[in-house]
């Protein structure tokens, strides 16, 4: 039996984590897995990451193990891959009823960082992924990003995603989007004004979600490659309040945002599991303003992304 | 998804919570049926939407003998009960309850919620029962009492008595709300509830708890493994082209303008919505068809559009990330042609061969107005739909 990734010592598992948070998150040294690689959808987007030149080692999908797929080794379990394949990443194309368990899986594992692209996943199945991967000790705890997610892209470097990678030049701006064809939208923009992304995160949407905009701001925020930070919002909840209250305390480089559903009318779902207005503080226009208080420039209309950071770099 | 009353209450009642004596009616004969079944001397028929604040529009009235009840009956029956919680197009009454009165001595509140930010369940109760609990909240939050639920262990019973003993129900009636509390948070946990709310909890004359009022939501990404909720479902209660698009697998919400709108991605959807607002245009409809639309998802996008009348132009806007272009463009041709559209259509594609897909636009000979941007597609839309007179 090998040494496990969670088996080593702190300070070694730091280091780690440092070499890999060259751009944030992922580079061209994440070894990833593909939980569900077999179905056809992961199989498409394992197909365009590879293209990419993302790491990808293996992927998992029970009774399928020992097979190969895409030219890839597939196993049963991830714990068997991550114990083949050293794989530290992980990325989920596993129908709703089950991804709940797999991302759990995945954390039991010893997987530092797990994208779950599935979305619409049942909010008591996340209230528990959250309490579990909750129960392991920092610096042991997966980071997760989604349900929902359309993945991480640090151009150049790696895809672990669902993003269309011609769409997103090197360069030195943070994304973070709720939504993914809105960030699609939004790096379409910033490439047509010869603006780069550092890395450009999607986050999902839903009601109950994994990493939330504060807790990469705070990455960005220490990330030497990025100098500006586009936080894309919609309405329901209040991360984007929470948001706001951070980065008005804690943050030196420019954060520019944006929210949809200004039009959206209260106690109807927008298409997102997440996305309905039905307390005070999750309408578009309450956040824009709290935004605006606390120093955001906010993107006065969806065409504007461009335009709007290319004048405050 | 939403139930009725009294589905909640049969619900609850299987959790351990008293409800009043009642029976459902579809018709004035069947409630007066119910009644005598019921065997009391006075009654409430109350109207069946999926909607609370029903008293205050006279969706619940109080009545005394077989007369009364038919009459309550019938002026219910198909009537539009337009609340504060149903919006400006109301509900259309298609059943009744009818239910035993219950003679009050005190009301609470009790609600479970599924907190996003905690990522939690929580409890809120109040001893100002029979008001909103947006109410509650603005004018007398001292009276709210929260407890949240740690999802590892789930409620524990002194969780319950701790919200009976602020609500001054400690002393005599501390077994009934702590079975009552229970019984609402096991209901919630093991039917995949969203929302749980009775307001009011009543202390009866008799010195008895009773659920006098239930409100049930359910999350809609677990009704997969909960059939019995989904045969709950009463379709009466929802917006026909709503339901037509989940059918079709779309998302649709129906909003007041005249631009129908056909856009892949929910947050582009709303982006997109904003922008034409922000031009001075107002959009019929929001619509999403997904992030790898299939062509033939235009053909059903554009048949639900057409099926509202007050759309006068179409706007069409695909960011093509995962998906193509030219299948975008060939599919809305498909659509155009076999609808005979005669009303405006303007689109914009982006993305994976945005070129090829314009251009197959371009050559169909259908008057169909390409748009180079987001900001352009709406503008042309807005421009057109002013033109053409109501």
């Amino acid at each position: 039996m090998t040494l496990q990734n969670w088996q080593l010592p702190v300070q070694i598992k730091f280091l780690i984590r440092f070499q890999n948070t060259m751009s944030i998150l992922i580079n061209k040294s994440n070894k990833v897995i593909v939980q569900g690689i077999t179905g056809e959808n992961a199989s498409f987007h394992t197909g365009r990451m590879l293209k990419y030149g993302t790491n990808i080692v293996g992927g998992v999908t029970p009774e399928k193990g020992g097979t190969e797929h895409l030219g890839l080794p597939v196993f049963d379990s991830v714990r068997e891959a991550v114990e083949e394949t050293k794989a530290n990443t992980s990325i989920i194309f596993i129908s709703p009823p089950f991804a709940a368990d797999h991302m759990m899986e995945a954390a039991d594992a010893g997987v530092e960082l797990c994208i779950c692209v599935t979305g619409r996943i049942p909010s008591q199945d996340m209230i528990r992924v959250k309490r579990y991967i909750r129960s392991f000790e920092e610096p042991n705890q997966m980071r997760l990003i989604g349900p929902g997610s359309a993945g991480i892209i640090s151009p150049g470097k790696a895809l672990v995603g669902i993003m269309p990678g011609y769409l997103y030049d090197e360069g030195k701006v943070g994304v973070i989007s709720r939504s993914g064809t809105l960030g699609f939208e939004a790096a379409s923009q910033l490439n047509k004004v010869g603006i780069g992304i550092s890395t450009s995160i999607g986050i999902g949407s839903e009601a109950i979600t994994g990493s939330s905009f504060v807790e990469l701001l705070k990455e960005f925020e220490s990330d030497p490659d990025t100098d500006a930070v586009v936080l894309i919002g919609e309405i329901g909840g209040v991360m984007e309040i929470d948001a706001a209250h951070y980065l008005k305390e804690n943050m030196k480089k420019p954060v520019i945002g944006y929210i949809a559903g200004l039009t959206a009318p209260k106690g109807r779902r927008m298409g997102h599991a997440g996305a309905i207005i039905s307390a005070y503080g999750e309408s578009a226009a309450e956040k824009i303003e709290i935004l605006q208080q606390c120093g955001v420039i906010v993107v006065p209309a969806p065409s504007a992304f461009g335009e709007t950071i290319k004048q405050v770099l | 998804m939403d139930i009725h009353e009294y589905q909640a209450k049969e619900l609850l009642s299987e959790f351990g919570v008293s409800v009043p004596k009642g029976g459902i009616a579809y018709s004035p004969a069947q409630a007066v049926f119910r009644a005598n079944k019921i065997g009391a001397s006075r009654y409430l028929v109350k109207a069946q939407i999926h909607s609370g604040a029903r008293s205050s529009v006279g969706g619940i009235i109080h009545c005394e003998g077989d007369e009364e009840i038919r009459a309550a009956t019938d002026e219910l029956m198909g009537k539009r009960l337009i609340t504060k919680q149903t919006g400006p197009e109301g509900q259309v009454v298609h059943r009744v309850y009818v239910e035993e009165n219950v003679e009050t001595v005190s009301m609470y509140y009790v609600g479970f919620v599924l907190d996003r930010q905690k990522e939690r369940v929580v409890v809120v109760a109040s001893s100002d029962g029979g008001m909103n609990i947006e109410d509650i909240y603005n004018e007398r939050p001292d009276s709210l009492i929260s407890v949240v639920i740690e999802p590892a262990v789930g409620m524990q019973a002194f969780q319950a008595r701790w919200i009976a003993i602020k609500l001054g129900l400690g002393k005599t009636l501390l077994t009934q709300t702590v079975t009552t509390i229970l019984g609402c948070y096991r209901a919630f946990r093991d039917l995949d509830a969203t929302l749980v709310e009775i307001n009011p909890l009543v202390v009866t004359d008799e010195g008895k708890l009773v659920a006098l009022d239930a409100k049930m939501s359910f999350d809609d990404n677990a009704l997969f493994r909960r059939i019995r909720i989904e045969n709950l479902r009463d379709k009466t209660q929802e917006d026909p082209l709503s339901r037509k698009a989940i059918e079709r697998g779309l998302n649709y919400v129906r909003l007041d303008g005249n631009i129908g709108c056909i856009i892949n991605g929910a947050g582009l959807a709303m982006a997109t919505l904003d922008m034409i607002h922000a031009l001075g245009g107002k959009p019929a409809n929001f619509l999403d068809i997904g992030l790898s639309p299939q062509s033939d998802k235009l053909s059903k996008a554009v048949n639900i559009i057409l099926s509202d009348t007050n759309v006068k132009v179409i706007l069409v806007n695909i960011f093509a990330g995962i998906s193509r272009c030219d299948w975008i463009a060939e599919g809305l041709i498909k659509a155009v042609q076999k609808y005979n559209l005669e009303i405006p259509v303007i689109v914009r594609l982006a993305g994976t061969n945005a070129k090829t897909g314009r251009q197959i636009i371009k050559d169909c000979g259908l008057p169909i107005i390409l748009a180079e941007s987001l900001h352009d597609v709406a503008e042309l839309a807005v421009a057109s739909a002013n033109k053409i007179p109501d």
